[in-house]
């Protein structure tokens, strides 16, 4: 680990003063020791350091500014919880647990317990992908500033099948599938006050910006995570695969959210985790439940739907069987 | 020290150095008493911490942390992981460190009675929250139940995963005193043993459980 500056932000507005720089930039733009980033639990943002690819010059903590770890739930206004929730917070909500099933599966699946633990939902959502050629010092790839991509010629097992032209990468974060598939939304706080947006919109693919997962500026910080209500008619269900049972990276993961009216399905979101540069909805494959009882005949045409647009790599065609029968068996289960 | 003195704005050096005044006070007062009082020292975080707006670093700089209910005051850098600061500044080398990536766990220690990575968490973010390791789950000369059972049922093979494993085992058994075998697979999911003795690991762990009741 480079050495490195370090203060305790004792408020968001003083955070956004002290910061100048996203992750992203610290590690293209301004390397060396330069970057002054916020940090979160800092699991992500450690392992960066310690690899050698992000210098920061400065640390600002948010651990210490009060009030960015409530989580509340209410009929109305649904799911609501801060930067500073940890995987683990959401876990142990019997309101996640009872009302947002497909967001209890992911979080229940995330990493370790002790990554659980101290991993925030706002470091979460901001962390860096897992791509072992982005991840290593000794490749300077089109995610760090370089021009080629090592993964689309060499291995890549575990990258995307869809948006791979210019960075085949997965996003990492498997909560973010879910939240996505409850159409979440989060709020950014920058010097200019408060926005929020879709998460759908907040995540940019490769073909956007190959440097840089999502739209957060260099003075901006996720103050909040907002899920819509849900009611009687609602079914949700997450479900990730890995290589290991105990613990593992997504090879693929899915999360249904379906409005159901008795049998029939009015409404449904689907979305893939590690298939795309960003959590993918497929909604070619929702119009396909949509206003139609739920058999097992419309899921496997649902599922075919999903996966066509698919242009698998060398190494991860697998991937296209492993989504069609992650989204069956996760529809399934949504509607139990 | 050096380093941040100079970065720093009058109002900010007059808050920096009274705390660290008030820190080294701390210190004296600590080591005065654990001599005479070891183990009653429980920290209670009774007042909120002032607001610490100092740039700390990179240089070394005063940490106190709260380890096993008594106050240690280190001088490290912001970079020191905890579990660095344990292992090399404390010298205490029960908490292991193997990947120093999160992934084996092997570094487990709890914070605020939460397992959690010593590898990945800067040992400057943990002041005003209290850490046990390894070192801290037996008490007046025993052994905790858990450490006990994995004697007893030869849990250990290398050892090097051991520490870990005790403290999420241990961990479990304190937020949940009737763990299934599922359970126990769950809270050491984390943990990764080269030798693979989990099925020893469940063992302890579950008879550790009912001697506990």
């Amino acid at each position: 680990m480079n050495r490195f500056e370090y203060i305790k932000a004792p408020s968001i507005a003083e955070a956004i003063d002290m910061m100048d720089s996203t992750v992203p930039e610290a590690m293209v733009t301004k390397t060396g020791g330069s970057a002054k980033v916020v940090k979160a639990g800092g699991t992500d943002l450690l392992d960066l350091i310690k690899e050698g690819i992000l210098e920061p010059g400065r640390l600002i903590d948010l651990k210490n500014i009060p009030g960015l770890d409530k989580l509340s739930y209410d009929k109305k206004n649904g799911l609501q919880f801060g930067p500073m929730v940890t995987i683990a917070d959401l876990e142990n909500s019997p309101e996640v647990k009872k009302h947002y099933r497909a967001l209890y599966e992911a979080a229940t699946h995330a990493a370790t317990p002790q990554i659980r633990n101290m991993a925030t939902m706002g470091g979460n959502l901001m962390q860096r992908p897992r791509c072992w050629y982005f991840r290593s010092s000794g490749h300077h790839c089109r995610k760090k500033g370089g021009t080629t991509c090592f993964a689309q010629i060499g291995q890549n097992q575990f990258h995307s099948i869809f948006l791979t032209n210019v960075c085949p990468c997965v996003h990492p974060s498997s909560l973010a599938t879910a939240l996505v598939a409850y159409d979440g939304k989060v709020e950014l706080t920058g010097p200019e006050g408060k926005r929020v947006i879709a998460l759908s919109e907040f995540f940019t693919p490769s073909e956007v910006n190959v440097t840089c997962e999502n739209v957060a500026t260099n003075q901006e910080i996720i103050t909040n995570i907002m899920l819509p209500p849900v009611n009687e008619g609602t079914r949700a269900f997450y479900i990730k695969q890995g290589q290991r049972e105990s613990y593992d990276w997504s090879m693929g993961d899915v999360a249904v959210v379906l409005q159901m009216d008795g049998k029939k399905c009015q409404d449904a979101r689907i979305v893939f985790g590690a298939a795309a540069p960003i959590p993918l909805r497929r909604e070619a494959a929702e119009e396909v439940l949509k206003g139609k009882a739920i058999t097992e005949k419309v899921v496997v045409q649902a599922a075919k739907k999903a996966l066509e647009g698919a242009t698998p790599l060398a190494h991860n065609g697998y991937k296209v069987h492993l989504f069609q029968t992650l989204l069956k068996r996760t529809v399934m289960e949504a509607i139990g | 020290m050096k380093n941040d003195s100079k970065e720093r704005s009058p109002e900010q050096k007059k808050q920096g150095v009274s705390r660290r005044a008030f820190l080294r006070g701390a210190g004296v007062t600590t080591a005065g008493t654990v001599a005479l009082a070891s183990g009653m020292l429980s920290f209670k975080p009774a007042e909120p911490a002032p607001a610490k707006t100092a740039i700390l670093g990179p240089g070394e700089t005063e940490v106190t942390l709260m380890v096993n209910g008594q106050q240690r005051t280190v001088r490290i850098e912001p970079r020191t992981t905890l579990a660095d600061a344990l292992r090399e500044h404390l010298n205490l080398t029960g908490t292991k460190v193997v990947c120093d990536r999160g992934s084996c766990s092997a570094c487990t220690v709890w914070l605020d009675g939460k397992p959690v990575n010593s590898c990945m968490t800067l040992a400057i973010d943990v002041e005003g929250h209290e850490v046990t390791t390894v070192e801290g789950l037996a008490k007046d000369g025993e052994l905790h139940p858990v450490q006990e059972a994995f004697i007893e049922h030869d849990a250990s093979m290398c050892g090097f995963c051991t520490p870990g494993m005790v403290m999420s085992c241990a961990g479990l058994l304190a937020r949940n005193p009737n763990p299934t075998l599922n359970d126990v697979k769950m809270a050491t999911s984390g943990n990764l043993c080269r030798c693979g003795t989990y099925p020893k690991v469940f063992e302890a762990t579950l008879s550790a459980a009912k001697k506990m009741k």
